[in-house]
């Protein structure tokens, strides 16, 4: 337990923690959603990189589970006069009016049903494969969508929720995002997480190896779904409002554009692109808007951004399909290595 | 519900299933050859209307000039996409090319959106689109017997290519063993390009349609014609030109005559194609017109 290299990945969690401290109390409000984004988006990337990275299930329906954490989680944080607030046009369902739970207990409920509806709903289409899964998929977050924009007197429509108390702060969102990270790597490590490679690399191998496709590939599904579903918990009570419309088909695409980008199978490269994709989204707001060059001014094109994002995807796809890190990981030894170069280095 | 309506309704899904008819070709005949969803092909779809719109607004070309040359730039536009984002990862992973084709997908929206701005724009649609047939009590729109003409022509017109011309015979080719093909002399990489260039032109016959009955234009607009359309394509049986025209007629007609059968339901109209796509899959996975290949280890 308490040997070399765990004491050194102590260490690094705990260095995090204490960057995360001083960034949360340094930073203005503005940064510190950034970070909170940040957090978001890690969970959210390492959930579909579970799915798409590690099993090789091309799933794009990952908007929709999220939508259902976001809903479940903030339908259990609101208080009834809240609920009352929003739902003027249908009132709500009477079961729904009074209950009023903690963040936590909501966003966890909020994961477990985008659980349970996404083993539900992948249990029959697993066996389709690549193109056919991505478009069933991508046809189960549509749904999704459609049925909640149409459900008014549960989730209110296309009107959305207003009003959300923002409970996501550093610590539950940086919280979740490292618990995330530690349970992804333990993940991989053990017979499961090796089974999901396995498939990944060849079906029938793996399948003639004694894995159980079905059980491993909706287990992989299901632990997505649900990361998914407490990431949209977390981004619910972080923006305090929700609509059916957040949960687009570009939501999936800017999850997806961080897997890629990272690395399709890598956690760490899932972690760095993360954040360079939540804070460059933000750095480069200024390109939607007009520029003033000094002598000349560029009117402001909005959309800019997203071509930019775009492209960024197929570039890396056609010229660099490793991402920044391919497959690998930052581990200690690669850090020891690097640093211990470091250290050649100055002697 | 009366007879006029029913009638009403009836031209209406006709019509409906024939755009998602035209746009279905294209997929299933990229997904023939490539054995890819090419999920740009809504957006060259798109492309298309405003090809039209430029043309008759700005640069004042009569209607038809402006749809021969939106059809034309439409088909280099595909042939294009095709070089630029799936050309080079001929040899990858599908999950990369899927990836790809999605990034060319946003990568369109948002220059559309860039360069021909969010704001709905009216198609400009000829006059003599506009009239309205009366038959006793019934009054249909023009555009609702056009449409179908159109696309049945477009139809056999692509069907005799496939079928007696000699591109038609190495596309066939190509389709059933790449490689094969390949090593009878045929030049795989030209009969791809052909491909996406016919499917392309066949969607933005389906653009200048679709313009004519719903006009207004966003750069969105191709998105959802696009997905139903590849959803009436996998409905018929992908990689089957016949199959996928039916998928369309089949879908179309089913989402104006459920909307018109059950108007509680309308809300769910966009969920309805996709719920018909799982169960298709589920219980059909080869398509209403395809046949069951074996997977070989």
């Amino acid at each position: 337990m308490f040997n070399k290299k765990n004491l050194y990945r102590m260490g690094l969690i705990l260095l995090t923690v204490i960057v995360l401290a001083i960034l949360n109390s340094v930073l203005g409000k503005y940064q510190v959603r950034i970070l909170n984004l940040a957090g978001i988006y890690i969970v959210l990337g390492l959930s579909l990189n579970l799915i798409n990275g590690f099993t090789g299930l091309f799933s794009l329906g990952h908007a929709g589970f999220m939508a259902i954490g976001a809903y479940t989680s903030a339908l259990l944080t609101m208080s009834a006069v809240q609920k009352q607030a929003n739902f003027f046009v249908q009132p709500i369902v009477p079961w729904l009016a009074n209950i009023e739970l903690g963040f936590l207990p909501a966003m966890m409920i909020g994961g477990i049903v985008s659980a349970i509806i996404g083993a539900l709903l992948a249990a029959p289409i697993l066996r389709l494969k690549d193109d056919y899964l991505a478009i069933a998929t991508l046809g189960f977050g549509e749904i999704i969508r459609v049925i909640f924009t149409n459900t008014q007197s549960l989730t209110n429509g296309a009107l959305g929720l207003k009003g959300l108390t923002r409970f996501t702060n550093v610590p539950y969102s940086w919280g979740i995002a490292l618990l995330t990270i530690i349970f992804m790597f333990s993940l991989r490590r053990s017979s499961y997480g090796k089974a999901f490679m396995a498939i990944r690399e060849d079906e029938i191998a793996a399948e003639a190896m004694g894995i159980d496709l079905f059980k491993h590939k909706l287990l992989a599904f299901t632990i997505g779904s649900f990361f998914a579903g407490v990431g949209g918990a977390l981004l619910a009570h972080l923006m305090g409002t929700i609509d059916p419309l957040m949960f687009r088909f570009l939501m999936t695409f800017n999850i997806l554009l961080i897997v890629v980008l990272g690395g399709i199978g890598s956690i760490s490269g899932t972690v760095i692109s993360a954040i360079i994709v939540t804070v460059s989204m933000e750095a480069l707001r200024f390109l939607d808007s007009a520029i003033n060059l000094g002598f000349v001014v560029i009117p402001s094109v909005p959309g800019m951004r997203m071509v930019l994002f775009s492209m960024l995807l197929m570039l890396v796809i056609l010229f660099y399909q490793h991402g920044l890190m391919g497959r690998d990981e930052i581990t200690l030894d690669t850090l020891g290595g690097f640093f211990g170069k470091f250290k050649k280095k100055e002697a | 519900m009366s007879l006029e309506t029913f009638f009403q309704h009836l031209s209406n899904g006709l019509a409906l299933g024939s755009l998602y008819a035209l746009i279905a070709i294209g997929y299933t005949m990229v997904y023939g050859i490539l054995r890819l969803i090419n999920f740009a092909h809504g957006d060259i779809f798109m492309i298309s209307t405003y090809i039209v719109f430029y043309g008759v607004t700005m640069f004042l070309m009569p209607w038809w000039v402006a749809f021969v040359v939106a059809i034309l730039l439409t088909g280099i536009f595909g042939i294009l996409v095709e070089r630029v984002a799936y050309r080079p990862l001929r040899d990858s992973p599908r999950i990369s090319v899927m990836i790809s084709a999605i990034g060319a997908s946003f990568l369109i929206e948002n220059l559309a959106i860039v360069i021909f701005g969010g704001r709905p724009k009216a198609f400009p649609i000829p006059d003599y689109f506009n009239q309205v047939a009366h038959f006793n009590t019934i009054s249909i729109p023009f555009a609702n017997f056009f449409i179908p003409i159109v696309t049945l022509t477009s139809l056999v017109i692509l069907l005799f290519i496939v079928n007696k011309t000699k591109t038609g015979m190495a596309m066939r080719a190509v389709s059933k063993d790449y490689e094969a093909a390949r090593l009878m002399g045929i030049n795989v990489d030209n009969i791809i390009s052909i491909t996406f260039g016919i499917g392309s032109m066949l969607a933005a016959i389906g653009g200048i349609l679709w313009g004519i009955k719903y006009p207004n234009l966003i750069p969105l607009l191709g998105i959802m014609p696009g997905l139903k359309a590849f959803i009436a394509a996998v409905i018929g049986g992908i990689g089957d030109i016949k199959g996928a025209v039916i998928g369309g007629f089949l879908l179309g007609m089913s989402e104006i005559m459920i909307i018109a059968f059950l108007p509680s339901l309308t809300g769910y109209r966009d969920a309805f194609a996709f719920i018909l796509l799982i169960a298709i899959l589920l219980f059909k996975p080869s398509g209403l017109m395809g046949q069951n290949v074996t997977e070989k280890v």
